[in-house]
């Protein structure tokens, strides 16, 4: 296979505006878009903003809409493209534009202080945590997000809503939540802490209506409304509506613990 | 002069990686207000990309474990060139600082019993890496991050401000270290997001920039790695050591050609993964070196019994130690038993079943198949070295990590030279990280809270300085237009001339860092390389930029190639000097490890320390090296190795001491 030239249309302005840019651009075999940006930037358009760290879908720095869809420009293969296509680069629509493909989402930094963190159980001393396999899975799973924040660009609760992004943490942050939640050592709890009232009462989890395109987008391929989102809905709502249910989940996980 | 935001805080922690947030944690923990700056966003640092483990004797998987053994697979690791007290330090902290993990909310892998798994690697006698799947690098970032905002938390149920005694500067860069006399008495960078200047002042500033690799073009690292923190400390006075000592990694991704430096984590080998080259054989038993001999097995089926039964079986030689396993496929290569992209082959696909693989690989199997269209359950990898880590660095003092020289100057995690000797093993990263930005954090804390009130004071003439220095690229070109004008563009000086491309510049130097000082290294070369780096400094000189401060990624890369350009004639300066092959130091013309260089270390620091001088004329170089004895290694740690095996490593004189 060899190189072609492909057409792009990126965004480039800042807060006060912008638009569409046209280039014309070299691709050779095996590329992702980034490495486009890049070529762009060393070639026609030295002072092209945009995030990048680690090119290897690890650290979620390259988010940015192709196509209108959220994605990692590193792991977003050239090849998935006709060669004949226009491809549309632009900056994540979520959040504010500071300036081309690079947003301000201190919106994520913010809510992710507003999760009260981990509880260490009282009694155990570092080295003496005991916990098996099948326990962490659930909150492992969680752990894989890189932070991109793909899934907070493409919740339709803030996407076209600004006014919802006080009173809702976003699925990454729910998700958080539920991680924490279903920790097997974490002593919320114990300490008169309920994470999954919190995430109702506090974190906007009502607002979510499970449409899944938070885990359509994930590039770490997290089932966040399934596994995080849902099972943080029931017991909130159990937790809510039946006082038995709520006392007796707080007993058994004292005694638990 | 430009607008300068202005601040005070006690401890500045430059780097945001495990090794600054560790440091951070520490000194806020211990009382002093501190400030983190990074270059990206606040949890994206390059510790992310770590896969394999952290390495800590804690004796879950295999109960022989101790701290000394740790010690003794360190000290073979490097050869015996490390700073022995790190090394030490190191292996007796470790599993403390990866249980605290736990009590901060880390979800390690879990063995049978329900404590922390621990994964066989390259160089560890026992299985020793704390880990998760092969995404550990993640964990411990978002593990420090959370602990971080914790105690923000704290902070703003106290103050009612979460930044009150801990703030994360995130996208910002330091550009110089500001002294007032021999004492540090800040930082100075500008906020990439505006381009406005930025000092902070402080008694105590932590070095946790990282590495070096980004002026190599093969390259498992990210666009970091600039080398900021090496250079900081050179031009703030302090000397970098055994700065030729740099590990390329054995498996790095080679096709297609936009990933080929991508890393493949030892990992893979480590749970059974097997080198083969294009006749298909396992070339590894042709290279285990005479001082590894007795430690590895001789034939595959001793290998292959080794995973389950190791206490009657030697490991298999795809488990050397890196250097020996970069150079074993670098020789395949270059005889031509190559795959067909240049790399050799890494086969897991054969050794497990597919379901294992996702398991205990999945980022590897997610990489592979997104980037490369290929199914490592099914078929095998192909993989070649790639510039991974320095083992030099920053010369620090081994309990406090001091920099040598400079009060108030610390430096943790890769900038810091010595700990790993002329080469690291694997999981020795991470764990250093956290061992020494603890002690990083401590020491530099305590240093400010003695200093009380007598805070050193900013030096106004060194900020005006700086921030001229870093203005520099934008009147690029109108230099060259007034010189034009005058009728000419030839300078002695090397001012003059068109301006230059600073992503053009960055290549050249990655060619020629790669080129010429990479993986084998030989004198001629090298005096080429040094001769090609001064005239890209020149050119530096007249690196140029188009648009405006506010988020421009010409203007922060024209400023870094000051320090990528520092760091690579460090590194080709003393690979030049060092007359002998040892770690990651291989030289052609001088094959074999010479004992008479075991206790030499070599100190790089800056030739004319007002920079400007050397930085303009192509004939001068900017740094200066000195050859430096070794302390000897305590006896007491000496004789944890046997004296046959001392033979080999020790100078004639050091074994009779």
């Amino acid at each position: 296979m060899s190189g072609y030239e492909a057409r792009f249309k990126v965004w480039r302005g800042d807060a006060g505006g912008g638009g569409l840019e046209d280039f014309t651009v070299e691709v050779n075999d095996g590329e992702v878009v980034l490495d486009i940006v890049h070529r762009l930037q060393a070639t026609q358009a030295p002072d092209l903003a945009v995030r990048w760290n680690c090119k290897a879908g690890k650290c979620g720095s390259c988010s940015a809409e192709i196509n209108g869809r959220p994605r990692l420009m590193c792991m977003t293969r050239m090849s998935v493209f006709d060669r004949a296509e226009t491809i549309t680069i632009t900056p994540l629509r979520a959040f504010p534009v500071i300036r081309d493909l690079v947003t301000d989402v201190g919106f994520n930094y913010d809510k992710a202080r507003e999760v009260p963190a981990f509880v260490p159980p009282d009694g155990l001393g570092p080295g003496e945590y005991r916990m098996f396999q099948e326990d962490v899975n659930r909150s492992q799973e969680f752990r894989k997000c890189i932070e991109c924040f793909l899934c907070q660009d493409t919740c339709h609760v803030v996407r076209d809503h600004e006014e919802n992004k006080r009173a809702f943490a976003g699925p990454r942050f729910l998700m958080r939540v539920a991680e924490l939640d279903m920790h097997p050592l974490d002593a919320a709890a114990g300490a008169g802490l309920d994470r999954g009232r919190a995430a109702q009462d506090e974190h906007g989890l009502g607002y979510c209506n499970i449409t899944k395109c938070c885990t359509e987008v994930c590039p770490e391929g997290i089932k966040i409304t399934d596994n995080a989102l849902i099972p943080l809905k029931e017991r909130a709502v159990d937790r809510k509506y039946d006082p038995l249910v709520w006392l007796g989940s707080k007993i058994r996980r004292r005694s638990g613990a | 002069m430009a607008a300068v935001e202005r601040q005070q805080w006690d401890v500045v922690v430059v780097g945001a990686g495990g090794a600054g947030l560790r440091a951070a944690i520490e000194a806020r923990e211990r009382g002093a207000r501190t400030a983190v700056i990074c270059k990206s966003l606040f949890g994206k640092a390059h510790t992310v990309m770590a896969e394999g483990g952290i390495a800590a004797a804690m004796a879950n998987a295999n109960e022989n474990d101790t701290w000394q053994v740790h010690f003794r697979d360190t000290m073979r690791g490097g050869k015996f060139l490390n700073q022995w007290r790190m090394a030490e330090l190191h292996a007796r902290e470790a599993p403390e600082r990866v249980w605290e993990l736990e009590t901060w909310g880390a979800l390690f892998d879990r063995t049978a019993d329900g404590r922390i798994s621990q994964r066989n690697f390259g160089g560890h006698e026992y299985p020793r890496l704390a880990h998760v799947g092969d995404r550990t690098g993640l964990e411990l970032i978002r593990t420090l991050q959370q602990k971080i905002v914790a105690l923000q938390q704290e902070d703003h149920r106290a103050t009612g401000d979460y930044e009150s005694r801990l703030k994360v500067f995130q996208e910002c860069t330091v550009t110089r270290v500001l002294k007032d006399g021999e004492r540090v008495s800040g930082v100075f960078g500008y906020e990439r997001e505006t381009g406005r200047f930025l000092v902070l002042q402080a008694p105590s500033v932590i070095l946790a920039t990282g590495g070096i690799g980004k002026s190599f073009k093969v390259t498992s690292n990210s666009w970091e790695y600039t080398g900021d923190g090496h250079a900081l400390a050179l031009l703030a006075g302090a000397p970098l050591v055994n700065m030729e000592f740099v590990q390329f990694h054995p498996t790095g991704m080679v096709w297609p050609p936009s990933v080929k430096g991508i890393l493949v984590t030892e990992s893979v080998r480590g749970d059974g993964g097997v080198l083969r080259n294009s006749e298909g054989k396992r070339f590894m038993f042709d290279y285990v070196p005479d001082v590894f001999k007795d430690k590895y097995a001789e034939s595959e089926e001793e290998a292959d019994r080794w995973y389950a039964d190791p206490d009657h079986n030697r490991r298999p030689p795809e488990l050397l130690p890196r250097d020996e396993v970069a150079r074993a496929i670098n020789a395949e290569v270059k005889a031509g038993r190559g795959s067909p992209h240049g790399g050799v082959f890494l086969d897991v696909s054969t050794r497990m079943p597919a379901e294992v693989v996702r398991r205990r690989l999945p980022s590897m199997y997610h990489q592979f198949k997104e980037l490369a269209d290929v199914d490592i359950t099914a078929e095998p990898m192909e993989v070649g070295p790639t510039c991974h880590y320095v083992m030099g660095g920053v010369a620090v003092d081994s309990d406090t990590a001091a920099a040598r020289g400079v009060p108030g100057l610390y430096a943790a995690g890769e900038v810091a030279g010595g700990m790993h000797g002329s080469n690291r093993l694997g999981g020795n990263s991470l764990s250093d990280l956290l061992v020494f930005g603890r002690r990083a954090g401590r020491y530099a804390a305590e240093y400010a809270h003695g200093l009380a009130d007598r805070r050193p004071p900013v030096d106004e003439a060194q900020v005006d300085t700086a921030a001229a220095e870093a203005l520099r690229p934008f009147t690029a070109g109108a230099a060259d237009e007034s010189a034009a004008g005058a009728g000419g563009s030839v300078g002695a000086g090397g001012e003059a001339g068109p301006p230059e491309n600073p992503y053009t510049l960055h290549q050249e130097l990655q060619q020629t860092m790669n080129d010429l000082v990479g993986i084998i290294r030989r004198e001629g070369e090298m005096e080429q390389a040094l001769r090609g780096l001064a005239e890209l400094r020149v050119r530096a000189r007249r690196a140029g930029v188009e648009g405006h401060r506010q988020f421009n990624p010409g203007w922060h890369l024209a400023l870094d190639l000051r320090n990528m350009l520092l760091v690579s004639e460090c590194v080709a300066r003393a690979a030049l000097e060092r007359t002998e092959s040892r770690g990651g130091h291989t030289r052609e013309d001088h094959p074999a490890m010479d004992r008479a260089w075991r206790n030499v270390n070599l100190l790089c620091s800056l030739a004319d320390p007002t920079g400007g001088l050397a930085a303009a004329d192509p004939a001068r170089a900017q740094i200066r090296l000195a050859r430096e004895r070794t302390e000897p290694i305590r006896p007491d740690l000496l004789a944890l190795f046997e004296k046959e095996e001392l033979v080999k490593y020790l100078a004639e004189e050091e074994l009779y001491e």
